[in-house]
């Protein structure tokens, strides 16, 4: 209830003042909706389409939801033997850090002719590698902050790999971890969104945007970026949530 | 039956040796910019129940001497032997305790459980670490403490309870390096008195690592003072100030502390002299601990 009051208030505020001061600049100034439709019309738009973006959204927060949960899989399985295997770190961070660097969505075109492009399976794979490279780097990155003393203490009680991984390693590593989860939550409905702008199936958030702005349908449009923002909010609020639980017993 | 007259119990085996046994060690580190001779030719044997400090100028390898014996640190050469078996044996068979400078506690465990921690890495059951975790605290007058969590302690009691857990598996030996480094003169005489009365309680061997003049003569039956470049013993000390479970704090006004006092300074100074060249405060890495 706290953290709801203190973490979410504000912003929700700030966005009703936003709001506010766009409906009155657009009435005031008449500006037509081809430049910027009214809070009210995009709005009254949105309400008459709950159902179709209601779909829309589940088919785009499907594939988000998929990427996410296979990306971060992968970016923890392969961080965990990164910091284990010497030679495999050696050999995968360099070429992470390049993938960290490309756009990832750039790759959705080549993805669609490679899983057919009437298939949701190239969306999921480009949500997929957006989110392994935060959840890889920001897990290798925990994986490393053992401290010397701790490591001594766990060589003096003989503890096992496994051992000093459960009781140290991982419990150190959990917050960069959980940061990496945050990032990657926001980054897997944003990938899986824009990809859907390079064509494959109909149905998701960012085919409709596109579709409407082709039928210059702006009020529409703006409808489907709003359940975008609120579909990528849910993302991380969820991701958000998770965290806290998770660390809820462990101080600052 | 014949054999029991030749072969003692394994529980037993290494009943008469010393707690201790170094010989002709020596160690040298490899780093980037040559090797470093951190020990050369120690010699030193630690028996069972005694307590014997380690005192010597930053950087002349009292760390790494502890480090050895605990079998973190492998000597380039000599021999080590703990209670009559090798270090590494004596590691896995968790025949020593031990305590660094740092408390090293893992702040994601309540303190009970940073005590239990070694108990549940070696398989003791939940009843039976709580119950030990209960008594441990009570030693170190932590009781209360026992549901917090280490940010929440003070750093006196963050070491109090690091103590508590090297003690948690009734070791025969203590290790200790510099576990009273962070901590104010008072509480430092406190801890003082409570490690001799817990080190006399139960009867295990302690090394203890030091920087304090006083506190190696105050706890100690023998201070051994060692000298840098290249790490080696230059004298012991022996106290003789009486059982170390029996000293109070009457001890520090006591004539005989002060020669004890005064006999591990002299040795520290005749150490220090005896090498060319001893700038103060340019000891090694002081920060390696
Ligand atoms: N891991 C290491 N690699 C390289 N050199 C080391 C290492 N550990 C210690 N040394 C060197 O060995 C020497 C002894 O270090 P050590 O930490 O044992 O000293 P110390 O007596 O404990 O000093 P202090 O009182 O400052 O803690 C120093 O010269 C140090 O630079
Ligand atoms: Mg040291």
């Amino acid at each position: 209830m706290n953290v709801i009051a203190r973490r979410i208030l504000p912003p929700v505020l700030l966005g009703i003042v936003v709001l506010a001061a766009w409906q009155i600049l657009v009435t005031a100034l008449a500006i037509p909706q081809i430049v910027l439709p009214s809070p009210a019309a995009i709005l009254a738009e949105t309400l008459a389409y709950i159902p179709v973006l209601f779909s829309a959204a589940l088919v785009t927060g499907w594939n988000a939801l998929v990427g996410l949960v296979v990306g971060s899989l992968l970016g923890i399985g392969f961080a965990l033997v990164a910091a284990s295997i010497r030679v495999f770190d050696e050999l995968t961070t360099p070429l992470v850090a390049a993938l960290a660097v490309i756009p990832i969505v750039a790759l959705a075109p080549v993805l669609y002719t490679m899983y057919g492009a009437d298939v949701q399976s190239a969306r999921q794979a480009v949500a997929g590698i957006s989110v392994f490279v935060p959840v890889f780097l920001n897990t290798l990155r925990g994986l490393r902050q053992t401290r010397p003393v701790h490591r001594d203490l766990m060589r003096a009680y003989a503890a096992t790999r496994w051992q000093a991984m459960r009781t140290v390693t991982l419990p150190t590593a959990r917050p960069f971890i959980f940061t990496g989860l945050r990032i990657a939550s926001s980054l897997s409905v944003i990938a899986a969104l824009v990809a859907e702008y390079f064509g494959g199936p109909r149905g998701g958030l960012g085919t409709f945007i596109t579709a409407s702005v082709a039928g210059s349908d702006y009020a529409r449009a703006w409808s489907y970026v709003l359940a975008s923002i609120v579909l990528g909010l849910l993302f991380y609020l969820a991701a958000l949530a998770v965290e806290t639980l998770a660390v809820r017993h462990r101080p600052a | 039956m014949s054999t029991i007259e030749t072969t003692a119990p394994p529980e037993r085996a290494g009943a008469g040796a010393p707690a201790v046994a170094v010989t002709g060690l020596d160690k040298t580190f490899t780093t980037s910019d040559g090797p470093t001779q951190a020990l050369k030719g120690i010699d030193l044997e630690v028996a069972a129940g005694e307590f014997v400090s380690l005192i010597g100028p930053s950087g002349c390898g009292k760390s790494t001497l502890l480090r050895i014996i605990a079998d973190l640190e492998r000597p380039t050469t000599g021999e080590v032997r703990v209670f009559g078996t090798s270090a590494p044996q004596a590691r896995l068979d968790q025949a020593y305790g031990i305590a660094f400078q740092q408390a090293g506690l893992l702040g994601w465990r309540t303190v009970a459980a940073n005590v239990e921690l070694p108990l549940e890495l070696h398989g003791v059951g939940r009843a039976a670490r709580r119950a030990r975790s209960t008594e441990l605290l009570e030693l170190v007058g932590l009781s209360d403490f026992a549901a917090r969590f280490p940010d929440q302690l003070s750093g006196g009691m963050q070491q109090r309870v690091a103590i508590a857990r090297a003690l948690a598996e009734r070791p025969r030996l203590l290790l200790m390096d510099e576990p009273f480094g962070a901590l104010d003169e008072m509480t430092r005489e406190r801890m003082q008195t409570e490690l001799a009365r817990i080190s006399a309680e139960t009867g295990a061997a302690v090394v203890f690592v030091t920087h304090s003049i006083s506190e190696a003569a105050f706890l100690s039956d023998r201070v051994v003072v060692m000298s840098p470049r290249p790490g080696r013993i230059t004298t012991t000390v022996t106290t003789g100030l009486g059982p170390v479970g029996e000293r109070t704090d009457a001890l520090r006004e006591d004539p005989r502390f002060f020669e004890a006092v005064t006999a591990v300074r002299e040795g520290l100074h005749a150490g220090s002299a005896g090498v060319a060249g001893t700038g103060g405060g340019s000891g090694g890495t002081g920060a390696a601990t």
